[in-house]
């Protein structure tokens, strides 16, 4: 079947771009109007079926015979495949480990599939098969299932691996990109920035010299501990969970403020910065809020709740930086604004597709 | 590195703004040169902070908004002609030509490369023999050196496979040009402090002399921008019209002689379009007649591509400082960074991309003790 392009239900067409382009995969406004305009009419349910996918979480929660599952997908397609902190490998367990427990879920069961280019060093797929197994085993998940394909030279670059995971949400658990509320307390899990950035530091024709190492974490661990029921058997309210890896900061607060349709105000000192971040984004010409993470998480809090979660965080090795960066309000719902340092305003937009470093 | 956190205390800031709203008795309007600055003066909110007599005009000095249309689509025709590895900056890759950028350029086939260092081009070029590789050389006084340096180093070493696009520009018939608009509003100056900081501040007191304006050379980082506008303000206020020096860490009187000797080999002045405002005397840089093998305009046979601007684009008023931003009738609806009509809408030194990107809120209240609140013992 072709796809009738005349056919589709857009509020606004796919503007300006007949072919894709490096932007359609940054995280940002491109990435969304893909998605909304192409994604999820394509792949809409029959009528009358549960609509998940529109819900646009990290993870997809489906109920399973009376439970409840989270189930997510990624593909990675890193460059360069091994970076200071860790590899591909780590990644394509830990991110999609994180994007189940973004719904609060306890991730049990991953597969693996790997695309290879022909040609490319079995040496290296083993470092990358090994780095996920030790990956997986380190945080407790299990690789059921898999598959392998090999394109031609020049059809691939060495290795694509795409994970998907399941995992278990436990009763009482209800946290969702749309949960948010004026009021709710922003708190981030640590320093941001530090992936995106070991990853530029080895760069083709970018390498310079940076202690900084990828973040790259199971968060599972940490979230469990948020969520966990207190004597009386009450969950904290934790409402919205997100980590910020492609689009970085910026992107997931804005997804999530225009999810919930609340505003979300930042105090700029509050959020955590490492110096060596701050220093790589300053000459590269990049803000530290658009670098991706992969192993720290934003929380929405509800007030009341919000001083308890931050201390079981800050109780937590993957937390212990956490931090209180802002709060929601009613006012600009979808719009996050950023207070600076010296009392003034500014908007923290959506990143429009990739960063791109200025000139001068 | 760590000027980058001294030169941002809040501190600070507030003392020097005290200075300024003690200074001022009357409305004045300053221009700031540099793109930078302006992303700068627009992302820490400045403008919010100034006493309302101060008015922020902001200049033509980002590289990329003030590059013709017509080198862009230069740049295209170049880059989407088979055998041809084109190299850009990366926040040119965005700028629209007519119709297409760089980005749809590549999508659809061609070799467009961001390098970081305008040198990988030139290793690029050493690397494929069997390539063209073209750099386009775009930008004021800062990035003019490095380029010129991968011509001399590419005639050095015999490397012929290579050659740059030029469409280099100079800040002081720029600011030659604003004074003598007849709708000029502009009674003092930043001046661009990494633009001084290799061409050195003799082109400027006969500036200020012939045109009667303080122009105070001024860095990038928040002090900076304050500490320029504070003795800018106080000339002003005291009926002087010097050139001062409030970058003096990075900006030494003679600049950067190694700098400024390479261009002098490479580079020679030639009248030069700027992207919504015209042609501007003087106010560019071509390669010399020793380089011209490198000129990427002959070896592509592009010379003769002329291409007219945008009539909706209202850039050129807002380069001049003659609008703001959002005062254009296209902003934020028909043009924004997503879909810009302007360069000043695409680079994040442009004007119009840091009003859009910072200033949409309708009604930014800037209100002290605004912050949001931060729960009691966390």
């Amino acid at each position: 079947m072709t796809l009738d392009i005349t056919g589709w239900v857009c509020p606004l067409p796919l503007r300006d771009s007949p072919t894709i382009v490096m932007g359609h995969g940054g995280g940002g406004a491109m990435s969304a109007e893909l998605i909304h305009h192409l994604f999820l009419p394509a792949l809409a349910p029959a009528a009358g079926a549960t609509q998940v996918l529109a819900d646009l979480g990290d993870s997809a929660v489906v109920g399973v015979a009376g439970m409840r599952l989270a189930m997510s997908t990624d593909s990675y397609v890193v460059r360069p495949m091994f970076f200071p902190g860790g590899s591909i490998g780590d990644l394509a367990v830990n991110g999609t480990v994180n994007d189940i427990a973004m719904s609060g879920a306890a991730p049990l069961y991953l597969t693996a599939g790997f695309i290879l280019e022909e040609g490319t060093a079995v040496e290296v797929v083993g470092r990358v098969a090994e780095a996920m197994g030790v990956a997986a085993r380190t945080a407790g998940v299990t690789v059921v299932t898999g598959d392998t394909k090999v394109v031609d030279a020049g059809h691939g670059d060495g290795v694509y691996v795409t994970t998907a995971g399941v995992g278990f949400v436990p009763a009482g658990v209800d946290i969702g990109p749309s949960r948010a509320r004026p009021g709710d307390v922003v708190i981030v899990s640590g320093a941001i920035g530090m992936h995106g950035i070991a990853v530029m530091s080895v760069r083709d024709g970018l390498e310079f010299e940076s202690q900084i190492r990828s973040d790259t974490a199971a968060l599972h661990g940490l979230v469990a501990a948020m969520i966990e029921p207190d004597d009386d058997g009450v969950r904290p309210g934790v409402r919205v969970l997100r980590d910020p890896t492609r689009g970085g900061l910026a992107a997931s607060l804005n997804e999530i403020a225009a999810a919930s349709g609340v505003g979300v105000d930042v105090v700029e000192r509050s959020v955590p910065v490492p110096a060596h971040v701050a220093n790589a984004c300053g000459f590269l010409g990049l803000d530290p809020w658009y670098v991706a993470n992969e192993g720290k998480l934003v929380a929405f809090v509800a007030p009341e709740d919000a001083a308890d979660v931050l201390e079981r965080m800050r109780a937590h090795p993957l937390g212990a930086e956490a931090a209180v960066i802002g709060e929601c309000v009613e006012e600009h719902p979808g719009m996050v604004v950023a207070h600076t340092a010296f009392g003034a305003t500014r908007v923290v937009d959506l990143p429009i597709g990739e960063q791109l470093p200025r000139i001068c | 590195m760590k000027y980058l956190e001294e030169f941002s205390d809040p501190e600070l800031a507030a003392r020097l703004l005290d200075d300024i709203r003690a200074t001022v008795t009357r409305p004045w309007a300053l221009m700031e040169v540099c793109g930078g600055q302006t992303h700068s003066i627009i992302r820490h909110g400045i403008d919010q902070l100034l006493p309302e007599q101060i008015e922020m005009i902001h200049g033509p000095g980002c590289p990329v908004c003030v590059t013709p249309l017509e080198i862009i689509d230069k740049a295209l025709e170049i880059a989407s002609r088979p055998g041809v590895i084109f190299c850009s900056f990366g926040d040119m890759l965005r700028v629209p030509g007519s119709g297409r950028d760089l980005f749809r350029v590549k999508s659809a086939g061609a070799d467009v490369r961001v390098v970081y260092s305008p040198l990988d081009a030139l290793n690029l070029a050493r690397d494929n023999p069997d390539r063209q590789v073209v750099f386009f050389g775009i930008g004021f006084e800062t990035t003019a050196p490095p380029n010129a340096m991968t011509v001399y180093q590419a005639k050095r070493q015999g490397i012929e496979n290579f050659s740059l696009l030029v469409s280099h520009v100079r800040v002081p018939p720029a600011i030659r040009a604003i004074m003598e608009s007849p709708s000029c509003r502009v009674q003092g100056f930043l001046a661009a402090g990494h633009v001084c900081s290799v061409m050195g501040t003799a082109e400027y007191p006969e500036l200020a002399e012939r045109y009667r304006v303080p122009i105070v050379v001024t860095g990038f980082e928040p002090l900076d921008i304050l500490e320029g506008i504070r003795r800018t303000v106080r000339q002003l206020e005291a009926g002087r019209h010097e050139l001062e020096n409030a970058y003096p860490r990075a900006v030494p009187a003679e600049g950067n002689p190694a700098a400024r000797a390479m261009l002098a080999d490479v580079f020679e002045v030639t009248d030069r379009a700027w992207r919504g405002i015209g042609v501007i005397p003087g106010s560019g840089w071509r390669l010399s007649q020793a380089y011209r093998d490198y000129d990427a305009e002959c070896r592509f046979d592009v010379g003769d591509m002329h291409t007219a601007e945008s009539a909706t684009c209202r850039s050129g008023e807002v380069l001049q400082g003659l609008i703001k931003p959002h005062e254009c009738e296209a902003f934020g609806t028909e043009c924004t960074p997503r879909n810009p009509l302007g360069a000043t809408m695409v680079s994040s030194e442009g004007a119009c991309a840091a009003y859009y990107s910072y200033r949409r809120l309708a009604t930014p209240t800037v209100r002290a003790g605004a912050s949001p609140r931060v729960p009691a013992g966390v």
